[in-house]
């Protein structure tokens, strides 16, 4: 493990100086009513870059995924403030139809939610709302495409019609990564997407991570230090709300500058 | 395999129960007893129900006819000799009384059946609607006037109280309606199988007949009416029910006024149904000058009383379904309402159905408002309610009635033949209620099999 690890910083090296900001937040607070869930946050997610968000359960991991494709405003009670901005372009601007920016910024949940479907209709949904494929042929291909990639293919191969909701709760995920992917979106936040998985299909996973990296941003909010290590090029700790340190994982793993990640990390906070 | 010796003596024997789990295994038995007491009353409720009113109704489906030759004489239905039936029409029920009378009478000489009694009596024992019934035959065929044709034709309804039991010989000595020479000729027509009672479609198809004339009143009027302010319902309260429902749930904000309508739609799922009679009648009739008793009336006073049952069920519904699938939904990018439409909704379906259905059937059986809007009115003939001759908007013109508005008229008239005409129609209207719920059964599995 520690041989992989040491392979995926020296890639992230070399990938450091061309790398562009796809998404910046400056000043970011969320409220939910009163509660003051994410306090003056500042992130830059690198275009080409897995981020990892790790921290302590309650921290404000998932509130802050939220906030980068804006499914916050989903929720009644909850307020944002600060400006967030997507290859420039203030997000949370007035102009903007969240619709069109969650087809760019693509969402995996922290719990499964395929939809009631088929296999192939979960996948296929993405494409056929964003017109993506020109026939039904097209259509199989993505389908199939975004199935092998999130690593189910040659488990639902032979049954793409029958319901997604009656797979196990870690192909769902998979499901909900390929259906997910199936949209090409040019960032994709993933909130925990290997908390259910096996293994085997975890690394399956981590390596669709790292095959993504090379179109797109992909933003992991995990609770697996070594996962972060793994697969993440950036990673940012958050505690009570406060994002506390981020920096390259490299450093934030063998050298953290603020003692409550190095606490974190080695298990004494959490 | 193991050395370690087994523990043996427990503190607590799992063999024996304790106090608590006894206090608990009598609490839960219990509470069964109660659960099977509660069904068990119910059942016998409903078996009582239905024995009472299978009993009573079953046999309006049932009606006894006398067949014997009629001859339509010429010089009295056509005096002129040129089959025209608008001239025939001149002739009025009054003309095919004596025909049938000496028809009937000649018939009986004829088979050898002797009676003390006139032929006033004879006849009195045919129904007063027989008459009319040979007429329409003849109008609508004038050929046959000058033949002499195999009728059947329906008994007055004392005579067929007799053969259903509700009349005797005993109650006919203290009936001005009927006589025991009556009876007992009827009995001998029907020993020698000149009068039978049989399965009786007429009841289903012909209109409402005057409170003499109970063996001819049929339930078809009621029966178009019904359908035709169910069509009314299910059209103005599913769309806009479901829609308002959609709106309020996914879209409305979350404010004082959206609290406020929230809390009217529940208080007027709660308000009596007269209520929106009165509403109907100050509204429609009074104010926008609708015809009384016209179906559209009645079916819009039955949107109002339907459309809180169909919002609050399907509001229910659409909560119901679990907000990840929205999330997932909107995290592909799918707008609100491609999120509801495609996801929410057909979830949601099942439920959004059996609340519709739950309202139409409350609808079906709603007496209350009708009876405000004027619908008690005893409708005769077959109203033209699609206007095809008039000028009159469709569902406006004539006037109508519905199943339940027939039963309570038929339970208001003094012949005790009405009662087995009421348990009759109350028979429909559950055989229309079971219908709906199987149809609401049948579009409920559909729509759960593609989840
Ligand atoms: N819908 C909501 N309404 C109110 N408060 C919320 C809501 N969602 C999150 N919170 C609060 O915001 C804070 C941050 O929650 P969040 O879900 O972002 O934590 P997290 O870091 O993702 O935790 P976990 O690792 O357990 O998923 C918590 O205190 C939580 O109680
Ligand atoms: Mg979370």
């Amino acid at each position: 493990m520690e041989g992989s690890n040491m392979n995926d910083m020296s890639q992230f090296d070399q990938g450091v100086a061309v790398d562009t900001i796809k998404m910046q937040s400056r000043g970011v607070n969320v409220f939910y009513g009163d509660t003051h869930a994410i306090k003056d946050v500042d992130v830059d997610i690198a275009d080409k870059t897995v981020t990892a968000f790790i921290g302590p359960s309650g921290c404000g991991k998932s509130t802050f995924l939220r906030v980068l494709n804006r499914m916050n405003d989903t929720i009644d009670i909850c307020r944002v403030t600060g400006k967030t901005t997507l290859e420039g372009e203030d997000i949370y601007d007035p102009k903007v139809d969240p619709v069109q920016l969650r087809a760019k910024v693509g969402m995996v949940f922290q719990k499964p939610n395929p939809f009631p479907k088929s296999i192939f209709d979960n996948v296929a949904y993405g494409p056929r709302i964003h017109g993506l494929s020109q026939n039904k042929s097209d259509l199989e291909d993505i389908v199939e495409k975004s199935l092998r990639r999130a690593a189910l293919w040659d488990e639902v191969k032979d049954r793409l019609q029958a319901p997604g909701t009656g797979l196990s709760g870690g192909q769902q995920q998979r499901l909900c990564i390929a259906r997910a992917v199936a949209t090409s979106p040019e960032v994709l936040l993933m909130d925990e997407p290997c908390s259910a998985l096996d293994p085997i299909a975890t690394a399956q996973v981590e390596e669709l991570i790292d095959e993504l990296r090379t179109q797109y941003s992909v933003v992991i909010v995990t609770h697996s230090m070594q996962q972060a290590a793994r697969v993440s090029q950036k990673t940012a700790f958050f505690h009570l709300g406060n994002l506390v340190e981020f920096d390259e994982t490299d450093t934030i793993f063998t050298n953290p500058s603020d003692p409550r990640t190095e606490s974190y990390i080695t298990g004494r906070i959490g | 395999m193991t050395d370690m010796p087994i523990s043996t003596a427990p503190a607590r024997s799992l063999y024996a129960q304790d106090a608590r789990t006894k206090k608990r295994n009598r609490a839960e038995s219990r509470f069964r007893t109660y659960g099977m007491a509660a069904v068990a009353t119910g059942i016998i409720a409903l078996i009582v129900l239905l024995t009472s009113i299978l009993g009573n109704g079953l046999s309006a489906f049932r009606q006894t006819y006398v067949s014997f030759p009629v001859e339509l004489t010429a010089e009295r239905l056509d005096p002129d000799g040129n089959r025209n039936p608008e001239e025939m029409a001149a002739v009025t029920t009054f003309g095919y009384l004596p025909i049938l009378a000496e028809s009937f009478a000649a018939h009986l000489e004829a088979e050898g059946i002797e009676t003390e009694m006139g032929i006033r009596e004879i006849a009195a024992m045919l129904s007063e609607e027989a008459p009319a019934q040979v007429r329409a035959m003849v109008l609508a065929n004038p050929e046959l006037v000058g033949t002499t044709i195999d009728a059947q034709i329906l008994v007055g309804g004392r005579i067929d109280g007799y053969f259903k039991g509700r009349v005797t010989l005993d109650s006919a000595e203290r009936d001005r309606n009927v006589t025991p020479e009556q009876l007992m000729l009827a009995q001998e027509l029907a020993d020698r199988g000149m009068m039978e009672t049989r399965f009786n479609w007429e009841f289903i198809t012909w209109p409402d007949a005057s409170g003499s004339r109970p063996e001819a009143a049929g339930l078809g009027v009621a029966i178009i009416g019904s359908l035709y302010m169910m069509i009314v319902v299910l059209v103005l309260a599913l769309p806009v029910g479901v829609a308002a429902s959609i709106y309020l749930e996914e879209f409305a904000p979350k404010n004082r006024l959206t609290d406020l309508i929230e809390v009217n739609i529940s208080n007027l799922a709660a308000v009596p149904s007269i209520v929106f009679g009165i509403l109907g009648l100050a509204v429609f009739i009074n104010f926008m000058n609708f015809n009384q008793s016209s179906p559209l009336v009645g079916g819009l006073v039955l949107t109002l009383m339907t459309l809180p049952t169909i919002i609050i069920a399907t509001r229910a519904s659409l909560r119901a379904v679990p907000p990840s699938i929205r999330q997932a939904a909107l995290g592909l990018g799918a707008s609100k309402m491609q999120s509801i439409f495609h996801h929410v909704l057909p979830l949601a379906m099942p439920g959004i159905l059996t609340g519709t259905i739950i309202g139409l059937a409350q609808a079906l059986g709603e007496t209350a408002p009708l009876l405000l809007i004027g619908m008690v009115a005893f409708v005769r003939e077959y109203p033209d309610f699609l206007s095809t001759h008039s000028n009159t908007f469709p569902l406006m013109g004539d006037g109508a009635t519905a199943l339940p508005v027939q039963v309570y008229s038929w339970t208001q008239r003094s012949d005790p033949a009405f009662v087995e005409r009421a348990s009759g129609a109350i028979i429909v209207l559950l055989v229309f209620l079971l219908m709906m719920n199987l149809i609401a059964i049948v579009l409920r599995r559909r729509f759960e099999r593609r989840w």
